[in-house]
């Protein structure tokens, strides 16, 4: 690397890092008693039970149909009964359907290639492979959890000349994707190659940030062997990971506002996405298991599991040593971005990449002061808009306002808030604004 | 010296005579016929312009009601619910229609999840908006149905008659409610409904909206109904019907017997401004504190009286069973 | 355990708050107070303490009797205001006009807008000017800087180089007449010349503007826009006829245009709030003050200056928007 690291050019912000469990190795998570395996795990429609109660399950066995054109499949993570198909509360609190299985020991699919063999060898078409990343349930495993097929079929008109990998887990604390690049980068780019072969595209770019030297440079190491695939450094800024900022820090393309990635020709995966569609293709493997970090200052042993879809999040508080003491608020995901959870007893679902547990003394916001005009929100976003702006209009029902200075293209990144000193709470009246603006433009639609 | 006043004076004179031939011609060229009787209902109209009849502003209601009347001969669909039926008779007169009597309305927060019936079990922090605390979590108490408690409504409002109770932390009507619906739009829950007055301000209706089943239900809070059936069975004018585990009263059918308050095994219907029955077998414990606001309530009920619309309390927390 | 708090994200907050930020800009400003105290002595102690002790009383009194609402004095904002002041009259005005000054400041120009972050014009200059106005001879004379040192501190006033200049030029005089009268360069860097408290000493001032831009509290868009623009106009002046028109060196290092430039033009709550409406505003001051300096009334220009682009700075913003992700620039966004 010669010169300036790249990085996207507008606002960001460099929170702490705290990457506490960047060395410990994935471990793999005992099955738990119970799954509790909610259907609305993916952006878009939620899932369809095809299962009844009382129904013997193997992992791996399609337990519930797509619900819609964006939506996906959910295999069972265990082997077991099908305890109750009922409300289920979710991470926020809500309750909506999820099945319920007892655990009955931990018998699989026949079809389902549990050897350790890395194969090679791609032998499905790209239009196989589509097929088969559909039907094995595989989302966005960064968090957003948008089903990963739709992304591999460009609308009617536009293609893709390159596929970047998003290895860059800008968030403080999280080290999933850190530890899977370490400890299964073979997979991963079999991965890449598989869904460069399914867009049909030459390049692909793994971007991964310089906070993690040991793992740029065990990709870069074998990437050598894989033609097209290219390791890149970047310069550690939040919010990189973000699909538009990575795509302007390794290629200086501009995704338009309102419009997708596919429009300059890309197409942004995560690590833990192509690791997924490595286990799909290569190994028939569905998205039953994901890695997950469990961290925070005060956890005893901050760790990485491998961790089946539907365990309660207890059962990972507790292999990593129990709840602390201190503990006063839970978050799935990372701390800018992640949700705090209203409960323990929810499930891992795919979307799920971190746990992380905040002491009492950092749970709570501080107390709010009147704006300074200091305008460092506007600094640091990362979109280019004007937080303060939008969050007032937002408080004051002027949605219109909110509308004509583009609060749609936030990205929920939070680096306005992080950086405001008067510690106003800008994001929750952005998401208040993006939530009833979303409401007017559908309405207009009508 | 003489001069420049004259001068002036005329010159100015003189322009302010050429402005005024000018603006007489394009006034009357850009002349727009209207309806007096626009104005004339206009005028009638409360002047609060809040949007409870669905028209931008009165002046907007007037001109649908004038053309409403030339077109179809009648005022069907077109009420406002500020000025009620006073305004809507002096409407009717102005533009020669008869116009039907409506029963009185007002706004009804159906959730009784006060921090006592509902505690909390985790705790929100952020903005103080219902809207965005619907979009990120269930709830304080944990029911996903119940009342947020932040004061959409209390914003939403512009007659200053619905507040936030910061014992219960949930809103409370009061008699200057004008029923425009303006709360019932801001609630992100659809806890707010607007229901007749009814007959010295006597209502009676299920103060929950939880669709969950009884368990579930029960377990966040103690006054949820629970579905089971009861009030139903034991109304005997129809007006009750449960779906989805959830009991509602029909208002135009409730004669306002009562007896659905007594049956109910959650204490999830409430009735107000009622006299307090004779205590049959007192509950121990949380009578008293019942009895208190409900007595109290009775006194000012019975020596005001008239007027159907402008008066009384509404839900002071409580009402009363035993 | 703890009951969970459930919040939106994000759940870490950066160290920044309203009272650091405060807090920087007064450490930014204490070189130019020790220089101010080093040259005019315990009067200029005495101006400083009172005018931030006024600040930071009436701020008290009309958040506890008038507002009625939480009180926030503590948060530093007053005291820049008070320092401020203090930096912007001559160290040896009555207590009593000081005090009236402090309640200008915080009454009229802060609080009746509503306190922090809501007021239109910077507190300090407003409070300045109304002084200026009010009290033209005690706002002018200026006592000569004399450190302490020297021996004590005495009565002598004198007018400050930009009057020495304005009066010499209304007399007919040319600039190389003028010249022998005023200050070397020098003498301007290190403060031995007459004016306000703050204003004197070049180098103090931009001490502290380092110190704020290394702590991100202001950025450089305005300071540089404004300062460049005075050396661009006033140069040009002077090009054309050095003799009726004083060099842009003179025009950067008198009066009140660095301290204007790093500590007035710079506040958060009434400067634009991007980097290109910053731009704009810089320029703006800049231009005013070298109109106002050779052609209007008074000596001195960077207040009026100020408060005026102060008053645009609603225009500016509706004006000047950050460069958004994925618009092209000129292009008209469309709500769709």
């Amino acid at each position: 690397m010669t010169g300036r690291l790249k990085t996207f050019t507008l606002g960001g912000i460099h929170p702490e890092e705290n990457k506490l469990s960047a060395n410990a190795p994935i471990e793999v998570l005992p099955l738990p008693k119970q799954a509790i395996i909610p259907m609305g795990q993916n952006l878009g429609a939620p899932s369809k039970p095809i299962v009844n109660r009382g129904d013997e399950v193997k992992v791996g066995q399609l337990i519930a149909e797509a619900g819609g054109f964006i939506s996906a499949n959910i295999h069972s993570p265990v082997s077991g009964k099908v305890l109750k198909i009922d409300n289920v509360p979710d991470a926020s609190g809500y309750k909506r359907t999820g099945i319920v299985i007892n655990v009955e020991g931990d018998e699989w699919d026949e079809s389902i290639d549990r050897s350790d063999d890395i194969r090679e060898n791609i032998e499905l078409d790209g239009k196989e492979i589509i097929e088969r990343i559909k039907e094995k349930g595989l989302v966005g495993m960064g968090g957003a959890t948008f089903p990963t097929y739709v992304k591999l079929m460009p609308p009617p008109g536009k293609t893709a000349d390159y596929l970047l990998i998003n290895g860059v887990e800008c968030e403080p604390y999280l080290t999933s994707d850190h530890r899977l690049m370490l400890e299964k980068g073979k997979e991963i780019l079999i991965g890449t190659k598989i869904l460069m072969k399914a867009l049909n595209v030459e390049k692909a770019i793994i971007g991964i940030e310089n906070n993690k030297p040991d793992a740029i440079n065990h990709m870069t190491e074998l990437a050598k062997a894989y033609e097209g695939i290219e390791v890149q450094a970047l310069k550690v800024q939040y919010p990189q990971g973000g699909e538009k900022q990575l795509i302007k820090a390794v290629l200086n393309r501009e995704v338009p506002s309102g419009k997708l990635p596919i429009e300059v020709g890309c197409v942004v995966q995560n690590v833990g996405t192509a690791f997924a569609v490595y286990e799909a293709v290569q190994k028939n493997k569905p998205l039953i298991e994901r890695v997950v970090t469990v961290t925070g200052k005060a956890v005893k042993k901050p760790s990485n599991f491998m961790v089946r879809i539907g365990t309660p999040v207890q059962e990972l508080i507790d292999a990593a040593e129990g709840l602390p003491e201190s503990t006063g608020k839970v978050i799935n995901g990372g701390p800018m971005m992640g949700k705090a959870l209203a409960s323990l007893e929810v499930p891992v679902v795919k979307g799920s990449s971190g746990i992380l547990l905040m002491p009492e003394s950092e749970s709570h916001r501080k107390p709010e002061n009147s704006c300074i005009r200091c305008s460092k929100c506007t600094y640091v976003c990362p979109m280019g808009l004007e937080p303060f702006l939008l969050s007032k209009a937002a408080k004051v029902g002027r949605f219109d306002i909110a509308e004509k200075e583009l609060v749609m293209d936030c990205i929920e990144c939070g680096s306005c808030q992080y950086t405001c000193p008067a510690s106003i709470p800008l994001l929750d009246y952005l998401r208040l604004g993006k939530t009833m603006v979303g409401a007017i433009i559908r309405n207009r639609k009508k | 010296m003489d001069n420049i006043v004259i001068i002036a004076v005329s010159a100015l004179g003189g322009l302010g005579l050429i402005a005024a031939v000018i603006l007489y011609f394009i006034a009357n060229k850009f002349k727009v016929y209207e309806d007096p009787r626009i104005d004339e209902v206009e005028e009638a109209l409360p002047s609060a312009n809040c949007g409870g009849c669905g028209f931008p502003g009165c002046r907007a209601f007037a001109e649908a009601t004038v053309k409403e009347a030339k077109e179809h001969k009648s005022l069907e669909g077109l009420n406002c619910p500020v000025g009620g039926n006073d305004v809507m008779q002096e409407v009717g007169k102005i533009l020669g229609l008869e116009v039907e009597q409506q029963a009185p309305l007002i706004a009804v927060v159906r959730c009784n999840g006060s921090t006592a019936n509902s505690p909390a079990k985790i705790q929100y922090e952020g903005a103080t908006s219902c809207t965005f605390a619907h979009a990120l979590y269930a709830g304080e108490g944990g029911c996903q149905y119940g009342c947020l408690g932040l004061g959409d409504c209390v914003d939403a409002c512009d007659f200053d008659a619905i507040h936030m109770n910061p014992e219960t932390a949930l809103p409370e009507v009061n008699d200057k409610c004008t029923a425009c619906g303006a709360c019932v739009e801001a609630c992100p829950r659809d806890i707010i409904e607007l229901r007749k007055r009814g007959p010295k301000e006597r209502r009676i209706f299920v103060s929950c909206v939880n669709k969950e089943k009884g368990g579930p239900a029960k377990k966040n809070c103690a006054v949820a109904c629970i579905g089971c059936g009861k009030c139903e069975k034991v109304c005997n004018f129809d007006a009750i019907t449960i779906t989805s585990f959830l009991a509602y009263i029909d208002f135009q059918k409730c004669t306002l017997c009562r007896k659905c308050v007594e049956v109910c095994p959650t204490d999830a219907i409430w009735e107000v401004n009622f006299k307090p029955r004779k205590p049959k077998v007192p509950k121990p414990g949380a009578e008293e504190v019942k009895k208190v606001p409900e007595t109290k309530k009775e006194i000012e009920v019975a020596p005001a009286e008239p007027k159907p619309q402008e008066d009384k309390k509404e839900e002071v927390p409580k009402d009363n069973k035993e | 355990m703890n009951m969970l708090t459930v919040s939106g994200s994000p759940h870490i907050h950066g160290d920044e708050s309203t009272k650091k930020v405060m807090y920087g800009v007064v450490y930014a400003m204490v070189p130019a107070m020790l220089v101010s105290v080093y040259y005019f002595g315990l009067d200029a102690l005495r101006v400083l303490l009172l005018a931030t002790a006024a600040a930071l009383f009436f701020e008290w009194l009309i958040q506890k009797y008038l507002i009625k609402g939480p009180i926030t004095i503590t948060d530093g904002s007053a005291l820049v205001t008070g320092i401020l002041l203090a930096f912007n009259v001559p160290s040896n005005l009555p207590s009593w006009m000081i005090i009236i000054g402090a309640l200008v400041a915080i009454g009229m120009a802060k609080m009746s807008f509503g306190g922090l972050g809501k007021n239109i014009f910077n507190p300090a200059l407003v409070a300045r000017v109304f002084l200026l106005i009010s009290f033209p001879v005690q706002m002018t004379s200026w006592p000569k800087p004399h450190a302490i040192i020297n021996g004590l501190t005495d009565a002598i006033t004198g007018p400050t180089p930009l009057g020495i200049v304005k009066e010499g030029l209304d007399a007919g005089k040319t600039m190389s007449e003028i010249k022998p009268e005023l200050p070397t360069y020098m003498q301007d860097l290190i403060g031995q010349m007459g004016g306000s408290m703050g204003e004197v000493s070049a180098i103090a001032l931009i001490l502290g503007g380092i110190y704020m831009l290394a702590r991100k509290i202001i950025t450089w868009h305005i300071p540089v826009s404004m300062l460049l623009t005075v050396v661009v106009f006033s140069g040009i002046l002077w090009g054309v006829d050095p003799e009726h028109y004083a060099d842009p060196v003179f025009h950067l290092l008198t009066g009140g245009m660095l301290l204007g430039a790093i500590f007035m033009a710079t506040d958060m709550v009434t400067s634009p709030m991007t980097h290109g409406g910053q731009l704009v505003f810089g320029f703006g001051v800049g231009l005013l003050t070298i109109l106002i300096r050779i052609w209007g009334a008074y000596p001195e220009g960077v207040s009026f200056a100020i408060l005026l682009m102060n008053a645009i700075v609603p225009l500016i913003n509706k004006g000047f928007k950050p460069r958004r992700f994925g618009v092209k620039p000129g292009v008209e966004i469309k709500t769709s």
